[in-house]
């Protein structure tokens, strides 16, 4: 009936573990979605009569790069970017675990509206809004500047909605000590709900920084200069100009774009994936 | 209640106030306002040069009612929304599972599973164009060498939103199951070893443990898909442009086209108010109903 | 309300600032200039360059060139800047922009500033061809810059492997249809290997489907942008012909795409494509055959549209700055600047004068493929445009698309985006 009086710990809690079929079928969708990646490997490369052919003897070159890196400023869009998303990040944390707090602690008159209002942003896309926000921007004196990519963004919707959740499921009691122990308010929130809430906020971070590191059509608008434009819209020199597709320099590009957040990815991921443990994600 | 607790009661709600004021007034400026001023001009006919915008009433919504590319772009939509999320979101739970365990090679399955979210779509739409392209793309060289016939993906009206969608979830289903695997990792190990005490199958387990354990993360992730369901349409922009004959127009790819395009800045914003209404409906849908029956801890 | 008076707070901030420093600040015109970078390479470094060069010779004014993306991007961004109150001075869009700028109010008529003899000369200097396009209602509105046409390469080679006579491409319909069929190969499961012709049909297959137009004597639309004639016979057979390349097999189904055609010919993938000029530096050094640039073959005339970038001097901004916008493109334009900009980016020279400087001569001596787009131009005719352009456009885009995919017959789909067209067109009689 029942295997587990053989079975030593170890086994049990190896029970279910992927079969074969499993792991070739994990490999297979893998391949494939490397695919695109490896592509730009290839393609980076070598030069551009093998960006359609794969012979292994093809011969190898650093051209692809030179010449991307030559049709751009990238270092400044480098720092352009990695400014831009350090600055978002930051508010938005901020901003959003004041709220939340709020709205997970706090009883007050027009609290439901409040949420209300907050959550419709969560579906309404600043892309949406561009004229008007483009309007609000120049009458701040704002155009071509990194504040103006970053402010529309700032308040996160989804960062006070995941924060409330996790904020409401911090007991109480937690809360009620600290006070009685003579804690502010604020004092509460930094000791005990920003600690426990740690990992909410690396996952917030990561979709944060991906979505802005790879956002573009705002960008693209709002920005005029090299001074505060970012690297995606660095990237588009590259991309659909009259003579069509040069695959050798958009790959190369791409991989020259995307390398600090795979690196960082790779070197990180076990910490990333550690730190939505804990019941994190709500 | 005594005067002292109302007193207490009005403290804590300034309190309140102030800690939600920084973002409440940036929520307000950039996303109600401008929400408002389009709802506004939706009423208004578009202003021209030196004609100004004049009230016209439903007009724009007349518009919207006869123009076929908006509902062939609304069909196009839900199409595309109704396959990528649950595509996207069943892919990223599977490849949760796998990594999850211990698997040969589990962290460059994890590594390359996570990729696609790493690289922008600007770029990267256009190694899809290569691998969809006739003749010699990566995907011809396969099937070619499969001995198919060619074909032309982009180029033909019955092909080309799946081959849309596809990188779509190809995008997507990776930054999920980021998720999903934190979500896995919190589950306690002495479920699965009662689960083999037991002797369930591992369809059992999932369905009857895993599953509703996750259901808090998979309502995470479906806010996500949904709202990417309708904003996703950089890689529109690189492969198709919404053709042949708005074969794979999405509607943020059309707003973008009467908006910016065409100028027509008033039926844009009918437009707009449309997709918001549709939108912040599913959010407070999410809210009020999914919200009430998913029980945090 | 709130925001009139945050402007004035503003407004009065600003004068506030410009009083406090009346420095030689005050002399300098400052425009900026937003331009789309249409090729590959290292355009913006030869932009700032020309940029540079110009403020040397001219101190009082500075230029402020802003890359803003593809023609798409740039259109967005300029009129966006327009509607919300400050546009840059001046711009290059496409010159099929112009309707939609004068509709806008956004931009005024060069001639405002032609007050010398030089300046007359000057203007009349350019291709006729080209001025198609910047004029309408008797004002000019654009100066050309960055200019094309379309014109089709073939590989020479495959010319000889199938027999045809490799310095002799087809001038015809008749014979391209025929030369296409030789061109075609297929291997033994009877899979085409080889296309005979490619004319592109995305994006803007209503330039390439001009090329058949025009060769078929039929012009598209009126001087005034607000009539079209999408169902005149004429236009009809020319798509009959565009269509019946597919059928008979020589040109590849469906919508075919335009980024990838010029690597489907260094692939050697179809023998004949249809694209622009400004492809031909990339042609050059990615072709791996000898490969020949012919005028499209027509058949009633020859002919083929323009296409590209004008100059547009913006509305909102002061007089000083719109002079030396002026300035600016003047100087741009000049022959030699013009031979510099068509050898960089390989888009045809604006005017005669171009050709005839001597980096231009040598250069077309060297490479005679070079002259075909400028032999052409006496026969070429403006790029569609209309008022509310991108939107007729587009109508006959969806109309061009279902034809090819075979959703509808050539007539009906003429016959659609006709009506379409009359619909959006009756605002701007």
């Amino acid at each position: 009936m029942s295997a587990a009086p053989t079975m030593d710990r170890a086994q049990r809690l190896a029970y279910n573990q992927p079969t074969w079929l499993d792991t070739v079928a994990a490999w297979l969708l893998a391949l494939l979605w490397i695919l695109p990646l490896a592509y730009a490997v290839w393609t980076a490369f070598h030069p551009t009569e093998y960006s359609t052919r794969f012979t292994l003897l093809a011969p190898l070159t650093l051209d692809n790069f030179s010449r991307a890196w030559e049709a751009a400023p990238f270092a400044r869009y480098f720092l352009n970017t990695a400014l831009l998303v350090a600055m978002i990040l930051a508010v938005q944390l901020v901003l959003a675990t004041l709220a939340a707090y709020a709205f997970a602690r706090y009883e007050f008159r027009g609290k439901n509206v409040a949420f209300a209002l907050v959550l419709v942003q969560l579906m309404i896309m600043p892309d949406i809004l561009l004229v008007e926000n483009y309007k609000t921007m120049s009458q701040l004196g704002l155009v071509d500047t990194l504040v103006a990519i970053g402010l529309p963004y700032f308040a996160s919707a989804f960062a006070i909605f995941l924060l409330r959740q996790t904020f409401l499921g911090i007991p109480k009691e937690l809360d009620e000590a600290a006070r009685v122990e003579g804690a502010t308010a604020m004092q509460t929130l930094w000791r005990v709900y920003v600690p426990l809430a740690r990992p909410v906020y690396t996952a917030f971070a990561l979709v944060s920084v991906s979505f802005h590191w790879n956002n573009f059509l705002w960008p693209l608008i709002v920005t005029n200069s090299v001074k505060a434009r970012p690297l995606t819209v660095g990237l588009q020199v590259f991309s659909s100009v009259d003579q069509g597709v040069d695959w050798s320099i958009i790959t190369a590009a791409t991989l020259m774009t995307s390398a600090p957040l795979l690196i960082g990815f790779l070197l990180f991921q076990r910490q990333f994936v550690q730190s939505f443990m804990r019941a994190g994600i709500k | 209640m005594s005067a002292r607790a109302a007193g207490h009661q009005s403290h804590a709600s300034i309190h309140a106030w102030l800690l939600l004021l920084p973002a409440l007034v940036l929520l307000v400026a950039f996303t109600h306002w401008p929400a408002v001023s389009t709802f506004v001009d939706s009423f208004y006919s578009t202003p021209k040069g030196s004609r100004a915008a004049v009230w016209v009433g439903l007009e724009n919504y007349r518009a919207m009612n006869d123009d076929p590319v908006f509902w062939k772009a609304v069909r196009n939509n839900l199409w595309f929304a109704g396959a990528t999320i649950p595509l996207s979101i069943g892919l990223a739970l599977v490849m949760a599972l796998w990594v999850n365990e211990r698997i040969a090679g589990r962290a460059f399955l994890r590594m390359a599973y996570f990729t696609p979210t790493v690289l922008p779509m600007i770029a990267v739409a256009n190694i899809w164009l290569f691998f969809y392209t006739p003749q010699y793309g990566l995907l011809e060289q396969v099937t070619g060498a499969l001995g198919l016939p060619s074909h032309n993906w982009f180029g033909d009206q019955s092909t080309a939103l799946a081959c849309i969608t596809l990188v779509a979830v190809w995008k997507e289903a990776g930054f999920f199951m980021i998720f999903y695997v934190a979500a896995l990792q919190t589950l306690n190990p002495s479920l699965r070893e009662a689960a083999a005490i037991e002797g369930a199958s591992r369809w059992y387990f999932f369905r009857r443990v895993q599953w509703p354990l996750l259901m808090p993360t998979t309502l995470f992730v479906l806010v996500n898909a949904v709202i990417n369901g309708f904003r996703m349409v950089d890689h529109v922009f690189v492969l198709t442009r919404g053709g042949p004959d708005n074969a794979s127009t999405l509607l943020l790819y059309h707003l973008y086209e009467v908006g910016f395009k065409f100028w027509d800045t008033a039926y844009a914003s009918a437009i707009t108010v449309v997709l918001v209404v549709v939108l912040a409906s599913v959010a407070l849908f999410q809210f009020f109903v999914l919200d009430k029956r998913v029980h945090y801890k | 309300m709130q925001r009139k008076y945050f402007n004035r707070f503003l407004l009065a901030a600003g004068a506030a600032a410009a009083m406090g420093w009346p420095s030689a600040q005050a002399q300098t015109t400052e425009i900026s200039f937003f331009y789309p970078v249409a090729v590959g390479g290292p355009i913006a470094k030869a932009i700032d360059g020309f940029a540079t060069d110009f403020m040397k010779a001219n101190p009082g004014i500075k230029v402020n060139p802003i890359y803003a993306g593809t023609y798409q991007e740039t259109i967005v961004k300029a009129l966006t800047a327009h509607k919300s109150g400050t546009p840059p001075v001046t711009s290059v869009l496409l010159s099929t922009d112009m309707f939609t700028l004068i509709d806008e109010d956004a931009i005024v008529p060069i001639d405002n500033f032609v007050k010398t003899a030089d300046d007359k000369a000057w203007l009349g200097s350019f291709y006729k061809a080209f001025m198609m396009n910047s004029q309408t209602g008797g004002k000019t509105w654009g100066v050309p810059f960055q200019r094309s046409t379309v014109v089709m390469y073939y590989n020479k080679e495959a010319f000889k492997e199938a027999g045809l006579d490799a310095n002799k491409p087809p001038a015809t319909w008749a014979e391209m249809k025929d030369a296409a069929a030789k061109l075609t190969k297929k291997d033994a499961s009877g899979k085409v290997t080889q296309w005979g012709v490619q004319i592109p049909s995305s994006g803007f297959p209503y330039w390439l489907f001009q090329t058949l137009t025009t060769g078929n004597d039929a012009i598209l639309m009126n001087d005034a942008g607000t009539q079209v004639k999408f169902d005149d016979p004429k236009v009809i057979e020319a798509l009959q012909y565009w269509v019946d390349l597919g059928k008979a097999g020589v040109h590849p189904p469906g919508v075919v795409e335009w980024g990838t055609t010029p690597k489907d010919f260094f692939e050697k993938k179809v023998a004949m494509m249809f694209t622009t000029t400004g492809n031909l530096t990339n042609v050059k050094a990615n072709a791996k055959f000898d490969f020949g640039v012919a005028m499209i073959p027509g058949n009633k005339r020859k002919g083929s549209p323009t296409g590209g970038g004008n100059f547009y001097i913006f509305k909102k901004s002061t007089p000083a700055q719109q002079e030396a916008a002026f300035k600016f493109i003047k100087w741009i334009t000049q022959p030699e600047r013009a031979a510099e900009w068509s050898m960089d980016t390989g888009y045809v020279a604006v005017s005669e004068k171009a050709y005839g400087t001597d980096a231009l001569r040598k250069y077309g001596r060297d490479f005679p493929p070079a002259l075909v787009a400028r032999d052409q131009l006496p026969v070429s005719v403006a790029e569609f445009s209309t008022h509310d352009n991108q939107r007729v456009t587009k109508a006959l885009n969806d109309g061009l698309q279902a034809a090819l995919t075979g959703t509808k017959s050539p007539a009906q789909a003429m016959k659609d985006a006709q009506a379409e067209a009359d619909r959006i067109l009756r605002a701007y009689k």
